[in-house]
């Protein structure tokens, strides 16, 4: 038997695997260790399990499985195919980096900490691979409660309005979802996508119905108009969570979008200038409104919503080029979004803020979070030799193919001024000179949140000269002019991961792109993807 | 027809509820708003057909269709979780809370006397009472927003061993 005959009945065990170890996580009840084992196993295990996808689909082949043996057409399908895979390996990557830095912040030691991520990965992993609309719908909201449950332990310290404003959004939005799934069953009489696939073209009913599905999934990806929750919710948690939902939620809505405009709509030309119109605007509005932010994570924040314009655009224009594209920047910007999450908020733990006024001279105190931030934020801007290079020039490449000048002239622009704004994070927190309290605030804030022992053993760690005398013993040696506050390595490492693979997927992007040429071409013509459901 | 009007009347009196301050009226909107939603479906299956949808316990023209059913079940239990879910986000937090007034916030009604915050009964179960987790500060819209340092300074605090 081969590959391609074994893998497809082990696809539900991505979902499976993951909700029964957060189930076990969850009954862990003393030992955090067990917990962190079972949750770093597991994703080092989807991570595997989604490499070996990526291997078996990179030629296009298309996997699928109808769960529990039902006929065709009445069984919910689990479809991989490249692009599947592709956003399943990220995210899994992801998934580690962010554990890893929630380990080191101590927050990953709460009880429900990594059974939370679990849940959330088997969510993601059913998101991506069904092939079924309303089963889509259950599996976004499978990947929301525990978003929800991340999001309040946050609040419990940071105040609950950030997670009102996610819930209701999501809640609306879900809402409108199910509207929009409803319309498509009572117009096409079927929610398979398999089946509905061209169902839009040949008649205009379905075709609203899918716009509805579209706007719904729109307001889950942050798109321009319907992007201000994000802006108000992401900086509102912890730094860990905002990586993992940056890299996560608005993502599998992309993937959505990309899947169903490439099934539903088989590609139809009719509403592409929508969809051209809109990433425009998101470009533009999410990287201006970047400008009036103070802290280092609102305006990542707002950059991610200008790069979610760049990636609609693959789907704007779907063409081989324009798709390959997307999907390539879709890849690169999970990654390198997250590591500029990741350094900025190994700053941001600990010297207590993230406010750009506040913080300054980073550069010689923490040279490693200053590389790596660097190799980031010229990725995310667009610079040689890193992948945001290659994604780049590829969909603005792809743009001039179609001759849709306007958008090519955003995009390019759009750009420089993701990279000023870039710089606006470089001089005002790694230039210059540290203000003159950063230290006390520094450890201020250490101590309110571990307590003053743990400012000793730390201070004991670092410089055994300070472990005499009273507890106070870092803040004298700060007021001596001695250094007692830097970034931990096991913060600063997650971030470093990421970086180190931007840059390999700039210097190698030819594998990459040659994966996301099989993804686009799989969306493209989907013959492959129905055929592979009927006779699953 | 009467489906039609009672999904309108639903989703009007949603959006009104919406477009209310207050984060119980606002989840009494997602009430409305899910019914709708739920309706819609129903109206989906085509709801003249009412027949058992067994196969051979009746004619196939007059069985109802038990997918719309199905999905509604399950679209019933997602919402049920996330509205209730909701409901405890809103008696959660009577500061930094700018849906009411503070007389009258459910919290206060609720626990009459009481200025906690979110570390009461519903939040202590997520095991966060450790102290362990960012305290970050921010302002929102009004400024007024300072951390919630005194907060973080009730939370219980896990010495390092």
């Amino acid at each position: 038997m081969s590959l391609t005959e074994i893998l497809p009945p082990l696809l539900p065990l991505l979902v499976g695997v993951p909700l029964l170890m957060g189930a076990i996580g969850a009954a862990v009840r003393k030992n955090k260790r067990i917990r962190h084992v079972i949750s770093l196993g597991t994703l080092a295990g989807l991570l595997a399990f989604s490499i070996l996808l990526v291997v078996v689909t990179h030629d296009g082949t298309v996997l699928a499985h109808q769960v529990g043996m039902w006929d065709y057409g009445i069984s919910i399908p689990f479809v991989v195919d490249a692009l599947s895979s592709l956003v399943l390996m990220i995210i899994s990557i992801l998934g580690i980096a962010s554990v890893l830095f929630a380990m080191a912040t101590h927050e990953a030691r709460a009880r429900f900490y990594h059974p939370f991520v679990l849940v959330l990965m088997a969510g993601v992993a059913g998101a991506l691979m069904t092939g079924d609309i309303f089963n889509l719908f259950v599996f976004i909201e499978v990947m929301l409660l525990p978003s929800y449950g991340l999001l309040a332990m946050m609040g419990a310290k940071l105040g609950a309005h950030g997670a009102r404003i996610y819930v209701s959004v999501n809640l609306l939005a879900s809402t409108l979802l199910l509207i929009g799934i409803a319309l498509v069953y009572a117009t096409a009489g079927t929610v398979n996508l398999a089946e509905l696939r061209g169902a839009a073209v040949e008649d205009p009913a379905v075709a609203v119905a899918g716009g509805v599905v579209l706007t719904a999934i729109s307001i889950k990806a942050a798109v321009v108009p319907v992007h201000g929750w994000l802006t108000r919710t992401y900086p509102m948690t912890s730094p860990a969570v905002t990586t993992l939902f940056s890299g996560i939620h608005t993502k599998v809505a992309i993937y959505a979008i990309y899947r169903i405009y490439s099934l539903l709509f088989d590609g139809d030309e009719k509403f592409l200038w929508v969809a051209l119109l809109v990433t425009s605007l998101t470009m533009l509005i999410g990287v201006l409104g970047a400008i009036g932010e103070k802290t280092t994570r609102s305006i990542l924040v707002f950059h991610m919503i200008s790069q979610i314009g760049y990636i609609l655009i693959g789907v704007g224009l779907f063409t081989g080029l324009g798709l390959t594209a997307g999907i390539f920047y879709l890849l690169h910007h999970m990654i390198v979004k997250a590591s500029l999450f990741l350094s900025t908020g190994a700053i941001e733990e600990t010297y207590g803020t993230g406010e750009i006024d506040k913080l300054g001279g980073m550069l010689k105190r923490e040279p490693l979070i200053a590389v790596t931030f660097m190799v980031a934020a010229l990725s995310l801007a667009g610079l040689p030799p890193f992948s945001g290079f290659v994604a780049k020039f590829s969909i603005i490449q792809a743009t001039l193919e179609q001759s849709h000048y306007w958008v090519a002239a955003v995009a390019v622009l759009v750009s420089v001024f993701t990279l000023l704004s870039m710089l606006k994070i470089w001089t005002g927190v790694f230039m210059g000179s540290a203000p003159k309290d950063l230290e006390e605030r520094a450890l201020a804030y250490q101590e309110r949140m571990h307590g003053k022992r743990y400012l000793r053993v730390q201070a004991q760690a670092e410089s055994p000269t300070l472990t005499i005398g009273p507890p106070t013993a870092t803040m004298s040696a700060v007021l001596a002019g001695e250094r007692a506050v830097k970034v931990p390595m096991k913060l600063i490492i997650p971030g470093m991961l990421l970086a180190a693979i931007t840059l390999f997927f700039g210097l190698g992007a030819e594998l990459l792109m040659t994966l996301s040429e099989t993804a686009a071409e799989n969306l493209l013509n989907p013959d492959g993807y129905v055929e592979a459901v009927s006779n699953a | 027809m009467s489906i039609a009007i009672a999904v309108g009347l639903l989703t009007a009196a949603a959006v009104y509820l919406f477009m209310q301050r207050g984060m119980v009226r606002i989840v009494l909107g997602f009430v409305l708003a899910s019914h709708a939603a739920n309706l819609m479906l129903f109206a989906a299956g085509n709801t003249a057909f009412r027949d058992v949808p067994y196969i051979g316990s009746g004619e196939v023209g007059e069985q109802a269709d038990p997918l719309p059913q199905a999905f509604v079940l399950t679209a019933i239990v997602i919402a049920f979780s996330i509205t209730m879910f909701m409901v405890t986000l809103a008696i959660t937090t009577t500061r930094d809370d700018d849906t009411e007034d503070e007389e009258e916030s459910p919290a206060k009604v609720l626990a009459p006397g009481s200025t906690a915050d979110t570390d009461d009964a519903a939040f202590s179960d997520l095991d966060t009472a450790s102290g362990e987790i960012a305290v970050e500060t921010y302002k929102d819209e009004t400024g007024v927003g300072q951390p919630n340092l005194e907060h973080a300074e009730r939370m219980p605090k896990e010495e390092e061993k």
